[in-house]
């Protein structure tokens, strides 16, 4: 059977990566294409890419790294692409087919989608059409306010109508191939992932589920994985700030005889 | 030099496979035409997407009946993912559809279920059928549907989603990998290697 997924998730705000804390603050901790060489050396099951910028201009240049001025997502995707031969999923901010299409042909395996999903669902539709089912992963972040669960688009800012069960059908329909489910609370805070919402979602989906958001050390992995079904787990300011994280949280998980590569 | 050529008829991220060709030390050329074939050494058929819609758009650039005659010629054929698919006689996604029928069986779907979740996607374990112990390893597999050879004997390796399923082929100069090689880290570019020096 298939080795559940831990997958590095790098936001790129302007060019930089930086760190996320319940989708507001963001810290710049780095240059992009120098850490995409320290994940590939890493081995890693795959990378999600998420472009948070809200202008959308890319500026990778600082004179102390030795490495050639990076101006666009298209151009971060193009040098990524050359060297890591890994999954690659490419996400944030966008609105329209022509920009997916841009995407996959500069090296992205799958597009990540999530205002899309609640403002526009038909150009999901084309593109599945165009790129099959697999090539969509429809990321969905949520909140629990009051025992309830909300789904929130446009970077965590439009709170939407669906209920649990109402979002539970329209994924089914609409056919993407993967969802990618953040906590907006746990975002950033290492209080752990929401292991209760996530089970829901495996429990009640026909299509794999990665979960992101919350995790401070390897066990937060571990919780998860602990999960019938989970098909991946996501995490990005861990993997950033711990030294040798994503390799030593490997060997962890498969000392306790989880299903990891 | 031996001279590689991808078939590019439009189905999705061509690029990485590129990529990867050239990182294991070979040149190769993106064809998006019938012509030509026959003075290449090695051919590779990717895919992703639907089955009919690949065989359409093959079809359509009349690039079927050349890379029949080209591997009648005895030159090697690597097809990748849904491109494995294409080398079988038919498919059953979304109705019945004719492949290039160079491999005798045919493409059956995963039967979907809550702890069966498809597409299939993530990294499975492959098991050796014939002599490529050394290739066994994890690879990075997404698809829908698997391929069924009629004769055992031209399954290269086999992985386990739900039920057991032919993973890798291999007739003679036709290969086929379910999995992506391409996005399958050392292993997957090892595998390249080993399969392009033979």
């Amino acid at each position: 059977m298939n080795k559940i997924r831990l997958i590095p998730v790098i936001f790129i705000k302007n060019g930089f990566i930086v760190r996320s804390e319940k989708f507001i603050q963001h810290k710049k901790i780095g240059n992009v294409v120098n850490q995409i060489r320290r994940y590939n050396q890493w081995d890693v099951d795959e990378l999600i890419f998420i472009d948070i910028s809200r202008e959308k201009f890319h500026d990778s240049m600082r004179t102390d790294h030795k490495i050639e001025r990076v101006n666009s997502i298209d151009q971060i995707l193009n040098s990524v692409s050359n060297e890591c031969f890994m999954p690659l999923a490419f996400g944030g901010g966008i609105r329209d087919l022509e920009t997916i299409k841009r995407y996959i042909k500069n090296g992205a395996d799958k597009i990540i989608v999530n205002t899309l999903f609640f403002e526009n669902p038909n150009i999901i539709e084309k593109a599945i059409e165009i790129y099959g089912s697999q090539a969509i992963v429809l990321s969905l972040d949520f909140k629990v306010e009051i025992k309830k669960l909300c789904f929130y688009s446009n970077n965590g800012k439009k709170k939407e109508k669906e209920n649990f069960e109402d979002i539970i059908k329209r994924i089914t329909n609409i056919g993407v191939g993967e969802l990618l489910l953040n906590s907006i609370d746990k975002d950033g805070t290492g209080e752990g992932y929401d292991i209760e919402v996530i089970k829901m979602f495996v429990d009640s989906l026909p299509i794999p589920v990665t979960a992101c958001g919350g995790a401070i050390s390897y066990y937060d992995f571990e919780q998860v994985a602990l999960i019938k079904n989970i098909s991946g787990i996501a995490a990005g300011n861990l993997f950033h700030f711990t030294e040798n994280a994503y390799p030593n949280s490997k060997r962890k998980l498969k000392e306790k005889k989880l299903n990891f590569r | 030099m031996k001279k590689l050529g991808i078939i590019n008829y439009d189905q999705g991220n061509i690029k990485s496979l590129k990529n990867a060709i050239n990182y294991v030390g070979f040149e190769c050329n993106l064809l998006n035409s019938h012509e030509n074939l026959k003075d290449y050494d090695t051919l590779f058929l990717p895919g992703v997407g639907a089955f009919s819609g690949a065989m359409h758009n093959l079809n359509s650039k009349g690039l079927v009946e050349p890379i029949k005659e080209y591997v009648r010629s005895g030159r090697k054929i690597v097809g990748i993912c849904l491109g494995m698919q294409l080398l079988f006689e038919k498919s059953y996604e979304f109705g019945e559809f004719d492949g290039l029928a160079l491999i005798e069986g045919e493409v059956l779907p995963f039967i979907n279920k809550i702890e069966l979740k498809i597409p299939n996607v993530g990294w499975n374990n492959v098991i050796n059928k014939q002599n490529y112990s050394m290739l066994e390893s994890d690879y990075y597999f997404v698809h829908s549907y698997y391929c069924k050879p009629k004769k055992n004997e031209d399954i290269l390796f086999t992985s386990t989603y739900g039920i057991e399923f032919c993973s890798a082929v291999k007739k003679n100069n036709i290969v086929g990998f379910q999995f992506h090689p391409e996005k399958s880290q050392k292993k997957g570019l090892e595998l390249l290697k080993t399969i392009l020096n033979e």
